[in-house]
């Protein structure tokens, strides 16, 4: 009976855990603008192909 | 952009049509100079996926801005509003940039440190289009930047009024961070209740009863997540304002108090489970309904439209200073196109004003040297000096923003929501104190739990979520369609117009278009030719007109080129003497019957003819002013002179019509109209509509630039989908139509729910199945059914 007890407490700290994730990204504005990341993602990281830089 | 024309026509960079005036690199065709130069630009720095990512990505640099117009930014108390962060080796700064549109946009700008020494970082928030710019001041300084920005296209719009967004951050993050709460809780509880669900025997009392207590732990945080809808109730009450709040408060304490009770008493496990679920409901169907346009800004005040600073005169050196700190007496220099800041006295000979922003008035107005000018203004022309009269906080445009209608908050609208609430209180707090009585008889120890389980059972969850999903999903489906609203209110508002009023200019008609025609003698070629190259020499904006009209006409040249500012243009040719210009100016006997805008034409004082400029109305104006008018009121309200009344009566079948109306009477008509009880959507674009548009019930903006400033309203119509209004009209009736249906269909349920806790049948599982399932099944009604009524309207795009 016990271990259930334990378990629980167990669980409910992991779940804990996600919830404290969940208030870090809203903190750090994951939530704010969910465009550009989309979009952002999608485009490749190219060396410059005509390096003439000034 | 038309769609008709062909891809090899069409600028490489922007997408325009290429007219005259053609460059080319290799083969890709460019409309102007700009936009070749920074094609070579990115070219040169291997920046070109920019157009592998988007076709024709580019902004036309057609319209070209004075490149003195940001030197006012050297100034060190602006830089400080701007900046967000600042040391001597790095400084932070953000720019609204309207113009950014796609992922190439997003890509060039965040690309930006290849092609400036000094920028260290870029990044780009695309919702609420938005630059940030991490720089090193040593190396690169803020009017290069900007100019540079400007140079590709992406001129930033720089203002001090909304600078500050940090409270609505603040609002976001405790709204999410709510919502976590309750669904972490809602989950956790329901994950304890689950032996009560499937009826477990035998389960150890103990292990019950620390359950019990772990859900009443967890239920804590839930009510703090709830926190809002009971501050609400609170000052419902003591205002003595009945809304939804009130029974859903009532409701939720019920349901805390009597699990509370429960579980310590050790009689079942409570209803904690539905406390949570129903919160968690709660709170995503307002966050449903308050998610709109951040990027649009609905709320502003004078200064937004005001520049940020202005070129004042001191001795003989010319410094920027900025606007709220100009004083009577200053001498100040306002270039081509800016906005006068200020009342004040013209030191210059002429000046060419432009008043449309103000008045509606579409044709520039003549001022001469002494004459008083009023703020808002904006010179067509060359730059002028002016003598301010007034600072800033008392200028005429002002005044008329601090009339008390842009005070006024709250026009003290009840949604349809709050005024059922007061009787759904009262009938369930009825049906509960009747059923109360009923089982004092019966079995007194049944009574209490009786009591509550009414309140809890008829607690108005699925009451409180029609409406927000509903007209969520409606705000949602409009925004698409092309119709941004200020928030969900507007559409019950909106549900109950009686009557439409359409400002003019700009509004029915489009902003810069106008069609000319031409009236009298048939001019010969030569005669064209003439009146061409006299008006290509002329910068008043009617002579531009016409030199659009006659691009495709050659030049001569001419002699004893005369320009009177304001009045017309006279030359020799030949032997003729030709003038055009206004009547006064070309001295032409009154003609009957000849109206409107025009510009005349003689020849040895001869008249030859006149071009008459027509404003060109929106696509489908004749559709939407006899659909509209089938059921409501219609009336067009305009700033302008009448020219156009018969075109507007005969051709749109407009029966009320009111011209030159001043920005002042504009807000008294719709004043009259609303104490008459009418309630009145007002449809304009200009400052000089933005009194009627706080004073109607619902304003809409009417702009080909969502992005563009507006004056303050409920919304925004994007101009394109103007012919759409009455199908928007409709829709907010047919999604009224929905709340009524699944208050229905909410009904239904407190009936079957009711009839159990009457009989003193209710049992935490019951209710733990019940409430969920009336709440998903209104949500999933109303989006459904608002999803239909789109489609039905062929709004959907």
């Amino acid at each position: 009976m016990n271990i259930i007890v334990v378990l629980i407490l167990i669980s409910f700290v992991v779940a804990l855990t996600f919830l404290g994730a969940f208030f870090w990204a809203v903190k750090s504005g994951q939530f704010e603008d969910t465009d550009s990341p989309a979009v952002r993602m999608l485009i490749d990281d190219k060396k410059p192909t005509s390096s003439q830089k000034k | 952009m038309p769609t008709d024309i062909t891809i090899s026509n069409q600028c490489y960079h922007c997408g325009d049509e290429c007219l005259d005036d053609v460059q080319a690199v290799d083969e890709k065709k460019f409309c102007c100079l700009g936009c070749k130069t920074v094609f070579e630009i990115l070219e040169e720095n291997g920046l070109s996926d920019y157009y592998d990512l988007e076709n024709m990505p580019g902004i036309t640099l057609k319209k070209q801005t004075d490149t003195g117009q940001f030197d006012y930014l050297n100034s060190v108390a602006i830089q400080k509003q701007l900046h967000s962060f600042q040391s001597d080796t790095k400084k932070i700064i953000s720019f609204h940039i309207p113009v950014i549109h796609c992922s190439s946009c997003i890509w060039l700008l965040e690309n930006l440190n290849k092609l400036l020494e000094g920028v260290y970082h870029t990044r780009v928030h695309f919702t609420k289009k938005e630059l940030t710019i991490t720089y090193q001041p040593e190396e690169i300084n803020l009017v290069d930047l900007v100019k540079y920005l400007d140079r590709l296209g992406y001129t930033p719009l720089i203002t001090l009024a909304d600078r500050s967004n940090d409270q609505l951050k603040k609002v976001d993050y405790l709204q999410y961070s709510k919502i976590g709460i309750a669904g972490f809780c809602f989950g956790n509880i329901m994950f304890l209740a689950f032996p009560e669900y499937f009826g477990f025997e035998g389960v150890d009392t103990k292990l019950q009863t620390f359950f019990g207590y772990l859900s009443m732990f967890l239920s804590l945080p839930v009510l703090y997540a709830a926190s809002d809808y009971l501050k609400s109730a609170y000052s419902g009450i003591k205002n003595k304002h009945f809304n939804i709040d009130i029974p859903i408060s009532l409701g939720i304490l019920t349901l805390f108090f009597r699990s509370v009770y429960e579980v310590i008493s050790g009689v079942d496990v409570g209803y904690f489970d539905s406390l949570a679920g129903l919160i968690f409901f709660l709170l995503i169907g307002r966050w449903f309904q308050s998610k709109t346009y951040q990027e649009l800004s609905f709320d502003r005040d004078y200064k937004s439209y005001f520049p940020l600073a202005v070129d004042k005169m001191e001795g003989l050196a010319i410094v920027p200073i900025q606007v709220s700190l100009l004083q009577k007496g200053d001498e100040i220099i306002i270039k081509n196109n800016e906005l006068i800041p200020a009342d004040s006295i013209l030191l210059s000979k002429y000046a060419n004003i432009d008043y449309s922003f103000v008045t509606g008035e579409s044709l520039p107005d003549q001022k001469n040297e002494s004459d008083y000018i009023y703020a808002g203004g904006r010179q067509k022309g060359t730059s002028i000096r002016l003598r301010v009269e007034k600072p800033i906080s008392q200028s005429y445009l002002t005044q008329l923003w601090n009339k008390e209608v842009f005070q006024k908050q709250n026009r003290g609208y009840q949604t349809f929501i709050d005024s059922i609430s007061k009787y759904f209180t009262i009938v369930i707090i009825a049906i509960a104190l009747i059923s109360l009585t009923i089982w004092y008889w019966i079995d007194p120890s049944m009574m209490f739990i009786v009591f509550t389980s009414v309140l809890i059972v008829a607690c108005p969850c699925a009451l409180a979520l029609s409406a927000p999903f509903t007209l969520g999903n409606t705000l949602r489906a409009m925004g698409k369609a092309g119709l941004y609203l200020k928030n969900s209110q507007v559409i019950e508002v909106m549900s109950q117009l009686t009557q439409v009023v359409l400002d003019k200019t700009g509004t029915i008609t489009h902003g810069d278009k106008s069609n000319m025609t031409y009236q009298g003698l048939d001019l010969s070629s030569q005669e064209l030719e003439i009146i061409k190259s006299m008006v290509i020499h002329s910068t008043h904006p009617l002579s531009k007109l016409i030199a659009d009209h006659l691009a495709a006409i050659n030049e001569v040249v001419l002699s004893d080129f005369i320009e009177l500012t304001g009045q017309g243009l006279q030359a020799r040719y030949g032997e003729f003497n030709y003038k055009v210009g206004s009547k006064s100016f070309v001295r032409h006997d009154n003609e009957e019957g000849l109206s409107g805008t025009r510009v005349y034409i003689t020849k040895d004082d001869e008249l030859l003819g006149s071009y008459h400029i027509i404003n060109s109305y929106r696509s489908g104006l004749k559709e939407i002013t006899s659909s509209l008018q089938a059921k409501m009121k219609l009336t067009i309200l305009s700033g302008d002179n009448n020219s156009e009344e018969a075109i507007l009566r005969e051709d749109f079948g407009i029966t009320e019509v009111a011209f030159d109306k001043k920005p002042e009477e504009k807000l008294e008509y719709l004043k009259s109209l609303n104490e008459h009880g009418a309630v009145t959507m007002m449809l304009g674009d200009g400052l000089n509509d933005a009194g009627a548009l706080q004073q109607s019930d619902v304003g809409i903006v009417v702009a080909d630039n969502i992005n563009n400033f507006t004056p303050a309203s409920d919304g925004i119509l994007d101009a394109k989908s103007f012919d759409k209004l009455p199908a928007f009209i409709a829709l907010s009736k047919s999604s009224q139509r929905i709340i009524y249906a699944s208050f229905g269909l909410s009904f239904l349920y407190n009936m079957v729910g009711l009839s159990f806790a009457i009989s003193g049948n209710l049992t935490p599982v019951f209710a733990a199945i019940l409430m969920p399932l009336s709440s998903i099944s209104v949500v999933l009604f109303t989006t459904l059914m608002v999803n239909w009524s789109v489609r039905k309207l062929k709004l959907a795009r």
